[in-house]
């Protein structure tokens, strides 16, 4: 297991660079995805080489001619992103090349389902990359379809509410878990609406000497039937409700950064959002018991800032 | 100066890796390839080579890892086989595409189902169109000189298109011969230091790998189909310069035997073809004017070799390890393509023959022969046949 060598100084808005890297690109507005690269590479630095696997990021920043990473980047096959990064990891250190960041943007599709064979591999292999996922909790690029994280109740384009159904039937594959369970080095999960956290977890991500990976809650204003200036609110209320945490895996521990206290009822943060609207009381109180359980775990297992 | 080492196709292959100095090896197991890919990591343990080996944990990672180093300046190497070619099919694209000089080896075996282990040619025949350079090795010893040829002829500024060697899985690949090992000095010679003007730049940071409207995306597919025709040249200067120093020409993009004069050539691919020369040499002597062209490169396809073939009078046959169901075999339509363009009408008989590993006799070759000197003569003869088949075709 690699470890972090430095323990870096909590970044603030205030010492955060002016230094504009990913910009110009077609991102609707309120996108919790283009905010989150848009920081992490903030923290991360112009040496950087950026990979983007087929999804939201990559089709509103690649259009050629008009580009929008100021870093070298690239764009993956949807499975490839993992891979990709290892292979430039492997190019850049055949040429001596040390000092530079390796960082992957995928999406929750792109991580929790067609990209985690990959993901699984280069933990396996603790190549030295630092993997970003951005989970607006569906396929949205391609029209908000179902992935492997979309929560339970969500409607989207291919689990919509009817007769039969009541929106998704399964619930968030636990993405965190399942990379720490690798033995990773640094695992963390953030929210675009927590800003010094993410910047705090991005600058210890940079000093992991392998593999490290960041799941970053990042609410989406399109598939998720909300305004668009309520993106940062959204995001705290999932947290305050107890349906996104901030935490961390090192060291072999997990660690919850952000103790919420008791948890708020999830109806007010689901009512706001049109993919949960159907939702009728039982099936609200479904959710909560859920959250309860995960809850019961993390306060009994987990350390808690 | 060279050393003669006693050689599988797969360790003459390693050979060749390890001579061309790639900087970055990835690569998962598959039968027949294995043997490549244990002998480059006994390599690299034994510190008689020094390269990045990436474990992937599939064929797709293998080259999306690939196509990430070789995008930083790196030399890159892969191997794979059959199904694993099939499960990269997105990345072989892709990195045609990119135009990513890699290079690949591939164990030409047959597709499930149902499964084999045994070889034939259509995992890497189906992927024709994939954009990459598709070359065919005889031995082993054209297998180690194919692999060095192949980083000058992909790194070719004038090409930047993978390139994929074929060996025959088996019959090639762990079949033992005499192999002339080149030294290393000679081939550093030949193959210099990679270098790769639109690899990125730390200092200069570009976009790479990206998408493009209907308005330029058709400029990028030119100009790749273009660089593939620009191989042609490519292809016959580098196989002259290796020649030139190491005492070994193969032709370029075709190997012909006796076909100048002949009435009857059997256009094959692969290793078969010594077979059939041994045949050809055979019905020589018994007065049948026989003659063989063997395909060296099946993209970029040697379409005014094949189309300098046609002759009045001539009947030319097409021997292959593959089938395009519900039609005929690949290679007999590309061969076929290029000999309509002459204006000739040249019948062409098609042998569908070695599916699955099935031998392929001296006898079903000259009774191949002996159905061309019919045809030729006017008799009838079948045009696509499945030679030594138990079902009646």
């Amino acid at each position: 297991m690699s470890t972090i060598t430095v323990k870096p100084s909590k970044p603030s808005v205030k010492t955060l660079s002016d230094h504009e890297l990913f910009f110009g690109h077609k991102a609707c507005g309120g996108c919790g995805g283009s905010l989150t690269i848009r920081l992490v590479l903030k923290v991360l630095g112009p040496r950087t080489i950026a990979v983007l696997p087929a999804g939201c990021m990559s089709a509103v920043g690649f259009i050629f001619p008009q580009m929008s990473f100021a870093v070298n980047a690239m764009i993956s096959t949807f499975a490839g992103t993992a891979s990709m990064l290892s292979g430039i990891r492997a190019g850049l250190d055949s040429r001596g090349i040390k000092d530079c960041h390796v960082v992957g943007f995928a999406g929750d599709g792109g991580t929790a389902d067609i990209g985690l064979q990959a993901l699984s591999g280069a933990i396996d292999r603790n190549d030295r990359i630092i993997y970003i996922c951005y989970d607006n909790e569906a396929y949205m690029n391609t029209g908000i379809q179902k992935s492997g994280l979309t929560p339970q109740g969500a409607i989207t384009t291919t689990t919509p509410s009817g007769s039969f159904s009541s929106g998704c039937k399964t619930s968030k594959k636990n993405m965190f878990e399942i990379v720490a369970a690798h033995g990773i080095g640094y695992a963390a999960t953030a929210s675009a609406g927590f800003i010094p956290d993410l910047l705090y977890k991005v600058e210890k991500a940079k000093n992991v000497s392998g593999t490290s990976y960041i799941h970053v809650f990042a609410p989406c204003p399109t598939g998720w039937g909300y305004e668009s200036e309520d993106t940062l609110e959204i995001s705290r209320d999932a947290v305050a409700c107890g349906l996104w945490y901030l935490a961390e895996f090192e060291n072999g521990q997990f660690r919850l950064n952000h103790d919420p206290g008791k948890l708020a009822p999830v109806q007010p943060y689901l009512k706001r959002q049109g993919r949960f609207k159907h939702l009728q009381q039982t099936e609200i109180e479904s959710i909560e018991s859920v959250r309860d359980l995960m809850w019961k775990k993390i306060r009994k297992e987990w350390l808690v800032d | 100066m060279q050393n003669k080492m006693f050689l599988s196709g797969n360790k003459a292959v390693a050979w060749g890796v390890k001579l061309a100095r790639p900087h970055v090896i990835a690569a998962y197991p598959i039968t027949p390839q294995t043997t490549v890919i244990e002998r480059l990591s006994e390599m690299i343990a034994n510190g008689k080579f020094k390269a990045e080996f990436l474990h992937v944990e599939s064929e797709h990672s293998a080259l999306s890892a690939m196509m990430g180093a070789s995008a930083i300046g790196a030399r890159t190497f892969t191997a794979t086989s059959s199904q694993g070619l099939l499960y990269m099919a997105e990345c072989l694209h892709y990195a045609s595409g990119g135009r990513f000089p890699v290079v690949m080896m591939n164990a030409n075996r047959s597709l499930a189902l149902p499964w084999s282990i045994y070889g034939d040619q259509r995992d890497s025949l189906s992927l024709l169109d994939s954009g990459w350079i598709q070359v065919y090795a005889e031995d082993a010893q054209e297998s180690l000189d194919l692999i060095i040829q192949a980083y000058r002829i992909a790194e070719h500024q004038k090409v930047l298109t993978p390139v994929m060697v074929n060996l025959d899985g088996f019959t090639v690949t762990h079949t033992y011969e005499p192999v002339w090992v080149p030294e290393q000095n000679d081939v550093d010679e030949f193959l210099p230091p990679y270098v790769n003007q639109y690899a990125m730049d730390l200092d200069n940071p570009e976009n790479l790998a990206f998408s493009s409207t209907p308005d330029d995306n058709m400029e990028f597919k030119f100009r790749q189909h273009q660089a593939m025709i620009d191989a042609k040249g490519v292809i016959r200067d580098v196989d002259l310069l290796y020649g030139n120093l190491f005492g070994r020409y193969y032709g370029g993009l075709v190997t012909n035997y006796r076909a100048e004069d002949a009435d009857c050539v059997l256009v094959t691919l692969g290793s078969i073809s010594g077979t059939v020369r041994s045949v050809v040499d055979e019905l020589r002597q018994e007065g049948v004017k026989a003659g063989i062209c063997r395909i060296r490169y099946m993209r970029p396809f040697p379409e005014e070799e094949i189309a300098s073939l046609a002759r009045e009078n001539r009947a030319i046959g097409v021997l292959e390890k593959d089938i395009s169901f519900g039609y005929e075999g690949t290679v007999a339509t590309n061969v076929k393509s290029a000999l309509s363009k002459t204006g000739l009408n040249i019948p062409v008989l098609n042998f569908i023959a070695g599916l699955g590993g099935r031998n392929i006799s001296r006898k079903d070759i000259r009774n191949a022969f002996l159905d061309l000197e019919c045809h030729r003569n006017g008799s009838s003869a079948k045009a696509l046949q499945f030679v030594n088949s138990g079902v009646a075709s």
